[in-house]
């Protein structure tokens, strides 16, 4: 009684079977026709930066599509990509050591110096942009800097100002953000313990000041919390998870502006590092994403960053064009990293360190975490 | 009726049978081989086999077979050495032979990547003070040490590091300094956490799974969907309410704020640590654990309590000696899977461990995705999977696996 | 049985009093996500106003974010391609496993059984690595293809073992029965077996299904960006930044489950109580 419908059934099941496998076969990527780019970069409020400063003006002129994605960091997908071939990311903003490990490792495409627009009076970029910003397979965009912030309606009573406070436990007890990786966090103890901060990195150098830093992340490792994402920190501060947290100075910025929330940055200790801008090797798009980077680096481009979150040009002709924050009209200088008020005690990252040892630090850093 | 038509149906249902057994059941099997077992069987060769140095660096490799061992290797290895990593440098292989040194020796990733941008030609010295001049490392045995374990093709390194143990130069096997061990305590954390949650989940369920197995028809599926709501509920979706639940500023910490219990200020941790983990997971397994208790527990006549407690038994005597043991297949089926799931965890540990609420799992997560020391990764998980297997085969034999049934 | 005194009693409700605390935990976590999703606040406690049950306090906004949000519904679309491709392949080949694996003349059946239900018993994080060792050789990473294999393995066991077991209370004289009155293999099959194991095969469906709705394993070793399913994009929503939006499409997750959890159940009873 039931067998023309459980024959249609079958038939049906087979057709769909069919239909299903040949679209999943055809489906894997969008067509190559129209052209589309796919930048790569931090995600919440930065991203949303890099959306309006370098995305949509770059569609206006060019008529090239860019999709945002996001990640927190790392080349473990980059290489992914670039080893099984199907490489759908075009350009990533990446971190100073992993641009140069990217590099070494054959993961980025070289840069070609030449292609970089000169600065609006006619210097050429070679000599507009910072020192150690062009390099070989990426390009300085912007400096940014890992800072610690407090929460005051959280945090009642006297305010932390350096960066020993943030280890303070008897003065600030509570849980603390940290982001969960050696990177800054080793500086931030050594400084917290005293280390003179141009002695950081050469401490840093020896098993023993290795150690000492380690040693003072102990002294806290049961009230830290964890973060990845930018995103999450504000967000810890806001519901009051924790009551202080190192965060990247833009996104506080963005959370005091945008939502009103009381947050206070601690820039003591602040280490200020910059974002590089890289093509991943062996994309199909390698001529539009040559294209974008030329067009991002263009000292507007950059300086538009500047309009929407507390991240300054890695150019010289930068400075000239910063202005306010475009939905608020707040001043932007005194919430650049690099404004004079702010490094007063400021320690550049050195990415040359961590390339060289990020391996161990990490591999450290996780045995450490998980005893 | 035709005999033609019948003789079809015998070919087809009763001669032959075997054959057509095995027929209907060879896909799956070729597609599970295909697509499973393939795939670990990738992994478990990712885990022993690494060719990228040695295939980077074969003459050097070729000349340090020779080699002593203690003193400096002479001149011809520098110079290999010196022309492979360059060449190297020139075909973008560079980074990840020097990663592999490295993960041997700490400190080799500069020594090398140095080199190769370095070192031209020998500019009128020898090889080994042009090296040697780029960096003092050179002139140590270890850095060749180095070179010669990561060249090798087959390798046990990423087994004894996922045992927290390393090879010496001198070919002893030796605990990895203090510093970096961290597997096997965490191999047994995770051991620890998942014989707990299956201790918990037992504990939890199987007088849920008696209530349920012997109340009325009508009430039994009321109470069975109490349990069935959970299990078919997305695991995110749990997961999300553990956090909605247990955090700071969560409801449950805002209730007992709201009661007076606690104080503003020290409102209860309960999440991102193993509380979160313990609770969130044992949330997770649970239904493992009830629903196949409640399938065995079902088909056991209640009269069999009733008629030992007739005969004099006590109520725990009866449940002891009678009950208990014929429940044992349910308890062994939920107890391993609620196991098995429990040690192979990974997204609610990721998502509300913090940092002392991680497992193991994590820890392959992280070399996959974050460190990329995939072979190391594939040791763990062939560690993981050997203990599973055992596990299974130990099952097998006490309860038998097509007993396996979902509630 | 007649009650034998006080302890009895005590004991009796101390029981009942557990196993209602054991109901709660299960249950409380699923249905406080329901209202706290119709916060009109972001936040994840109920605001006075929601205790008082102000209307001003629930809002529908984070629905409308969700359902306004492109990622989300790209979410939706891969998730659903990929589950219900996964579920036809694990539906197909299960159902023909789990038919020879009753048969009685199968050589080797419990080693067979072993190997099909192994990718239900091996620790998720062990398969997935092993598929992106694996698959990326093949190139099959960050492809719909790759995910679209990689659940259907995940999800042939639970068709296995469902239509298994439908097919245990199955009557091979019924084989017999139809080939005597002159019916051919096939129409044996679709007129015979078909429809009494049609319960079970349709339940392994829905198991497959839920499987592949609810898995990020995989998706997260091996999915690209054009691959972001449901369950992926709220793994980063929790990880970054948890916003009552997650509520809103967790709710909506948990309606759907409910009714693949009713529809099982609805099919278990129809095929007699298994």
């Amino acid at each position: 009684m039931t067998s023309r419908p459980y024959r249609s059934r079958i038939r049906q099941v087979v057709h769909a079977t069919a239909f299903v496998l040949l679209a999943s076969l055809s489906w894997s990527r969008p067509a190559a026709g129209n052209e589309s780019l796919t930048l790569v970069s931090w995600g919440g409020s930065y991203a949303r930066a890099c959306q309006k400063a370098f995305n949509e003006p770059f569609t206006a002129e060019t008529g090239i599509e860019v999709r945002l994605e996001s990640y927190n960091g790392g080349l473990a997908q980059i290489r992914a990509q670039v080893e099984t071939g199907k490489v759908y990311w075009d350009l990533v903003d990446l971190e100073m050591a992993d641009a140069a490990r990217g590099c070494d490792e054959g993961l980025l495409e070289p840069i070609v110096a030449a292609d970089l627009p000169p600065a609006p009076d006619g210097t050429p970029a070679v000599d507009d942009f910072f020192p150690d910003m062009i390099t070989e397979c990426g390009v300085g965009m912007l400096f940014y800097s890992t800072v610690y912030a407090y929460n005051p309606t959280h945090l009642p009573g006297p305010k932390p100002t350096t960066i020993q406070d943030f280890f303070d436990l008897e003065k600030f007890p509570g849980r603390r953000g940290m982001r969960r990786s050696p990177l800054v966090n080793l500086e931030f103890a050594l400084m917290a313990d005293g280390v003179p901060v141009d002695q950081v990195y050469a401490t840093l150098d020896t098993p023993e000041g290795v150690g000492r830093a380690f040693r003072k992340l102990d002294t806290i490792k049961e009230y830290i919390v964890w973060w990845e994402a930018g995103a999450q920190p504000p967000q810890m501060l806001a519901d009051g998870e924790v009551v202080m947290s190192t965060a990247y100075n833009g996104r506080i910025f963005n959370a005091q502006v945008l939502e009103n929330q009381p947050f206070v940055i601690v820039w003591d200790g602040q280490v200020l590092d910059h974002g590089i801008l890289g093509i991943v090797a062996g994309t199909p798009n390698l001529e539009a994403a040559r294209k974008f980077l030329t067009f991002a680096m263009r000292t507007e481009s950059l300086a538009a960053v500047g309009r929407y979150i507390a991240y300054s040009p890695a150019r010289k002709s930068g400075a000239a064009l910063m202005s306010t924050h475009l939905e608020t009209g707040v001043d932007m200088q005194p919430h650049m990293p690099n404004s004079p008020a702010n490094v007063a005690r400021a320690l550049s990252h050195d990415w040359r360190w961590w390339r060289d040892h990020g391996d161990e630090m990490n591999e450290r850093f996780s045995a450490w975490l998980a005893r | 009726m035709s005999s033609n038509r019948q003789a079809e149906a015998d070919t087809f249902f009763l001669s032959g049978p075997q054959l057509r057994a095995v027929g209907l059941v060879l896909p799956l099997v070729a597609f599970i081989g295909l697509t499973f077992i393939a795939p670990l069987a990738t992994m478990l060769s990712r885990s022993v086999y690494d060719p990228v140095v040695a295939d980077a660096l074969p003459a050097t490799l070729d000349l340090l077979q020779d080699w002593d061992g203690v003193h400096i290797p002479p001149e011809p290895a520098f110079e290999a050495i010196a022309r492979e990593l360059r060449r190297a440098r020139q075909e973008r292989t560079l980074g990840r032979v020097a990663t592999r040194i490295n993960r041997v020796h700490g400190g080799l990733r500069s020594v090398i990547t140095r080199t190769a941008r370095r070192v031209r030609e020998a500019e009128g010295l020898s090889w080994r003070d042009t090296l040697v001049g780029v960096h003092a490392a050179w002139d140590d045995v270890q850095t060749w040490h180095a070179i010669r374990h990561a060249g090798e093709r087959f390798t046990a390194r990423h087994y004894l590091h996922a045992l927290d143990l390393e090879r010496r130069s001198d070919g002893r096997i030796a605990p990895r300094p203090d510093e970096y061990r961290v597997y096997v305590s965490l191999l047994w954390r995770t051991l620890v956490v998942s014989l707990s949650l299956t201790g918990l989940c037992l504990l939890l369920g199987y007088p849920v799974a008696y209530l349920i197995a012997h109340a009325p028809p009508q009430r039994a599926s009321l109470l069975l969907l109490l349990v069935l709501v959970p299990f078919w509920t997305s695991l995110l979706v749990r997961t999300t309410a553990w956090i909605v639940l247990l955090q700071t500023q969560g409801v449950i910490n805002s209730t007992l704020v709201a009661l007076g219990l606690i104080a503003d200020e020290s409102r209860l941790a309960m999440i991102y640590n193993m509380t979160g983990t313990m609770v969130a997971m044992t949330h997770v397994l649970l239904p493992f654990m009830v629903l196949p208790l409640y399938a065995v527990m079902r088909t056991i006549p209640r009269l069999h309590m009733s008629a030992a407690a007739s005969l004099g038994a006590s109520t725990v005597q009866a449940f002891w000696r009678v009950y208990w043991p014929q429940t044992l297949p349910g308890v062994g089926a939920g107890s391993l899977l609620v196991f098995i799931l429990a040690i192979g965890y990974y997204i609610t540990p990721a998502l509300v461990g913090g940092q002392s609420g991680q497992l193991i799992s994590n820890m392959i997560a992280y070399h996959m995705q974050s460190s990329l020391n995939w072979g190391l990764a594939a040791a763990i998980g062939g560690l993981l999977l050997a203990f599973v297997l055992v596990l299974y085969l130990v099952y097998d034999r006490l309860v038998g696996i097509e007993r396996m049934r979902l509630g | 049985m007649p009650p034998r005194g006080l302890w009895e009693i005590v004991g009796r409700t101390a029981y009942l009093v557990f196993c209602t605390a054991v109901f709660v935990f299960l249950i409380a976590p699923i249905v406080v996500i329901v209202p706290l999703s119709f916060n009109a606040e972001p936040y994840f406690t109920f605001t006075e106003g929601m205790l008082r049950l102000e209307p001003a306090a629930y809002s529908l906004r984070w629905y409308q974010n969700v359902m306004g949000d492109p990622e989300w519904r790209h979410a939706l679309l891969n998730s659903l391609f990929i589950g219900l491709a996964a579920t036809v392949l694990a539906t197909t080949l299960g159902t023909l496993a789990a038919l020879g694996l009753t048969h009685p003349a199968l050589p080797g059946r419990s080693a067979i059984m072993g190997l099909l239900i192994s990718p239900m018993i091996t620790p998720v994080i062990i398969s997935a690595a092993g598929m992106f060792f694996f698959y990326s050789n093949l190139g099959l990473t960050q492809t719909h293809l790759g995910l679209i294999l990689a659940h259907a393995t995940l999800g042939t066991p639970f068709v296995v073992i469902t239509v298994a077991a439908t097919l245990s209370g199955f009557d091979p004289n019924l084989y017999r029965a139809a080939a005597s009155l002159g019916a051919g293999p096939l129409r044996t099959f679709r007129r015979v077996v078909l429809p009494l194991i049609a319960p079970g095969v349709i339940s392994g469906a829905l198991f497959a299904f839920a499987t592949s709705f609810d898995e990020v394993v995989t998706v997260l070793f091996m999915g690209g960006l054009e691959q972001r399913t449901v369950p992926r994009q709220m793994w980063t929503g929790i990880r970054e930044q948890i916003s009552p939006a997650i509520l809103a499409v967790a709710t909506l997750l948990i309606a759907f489950s409910l009714l693949f959890m009713l529809s099982v159940e609805w099919l278990r009873r129809r095929a007699g109580g298994r």
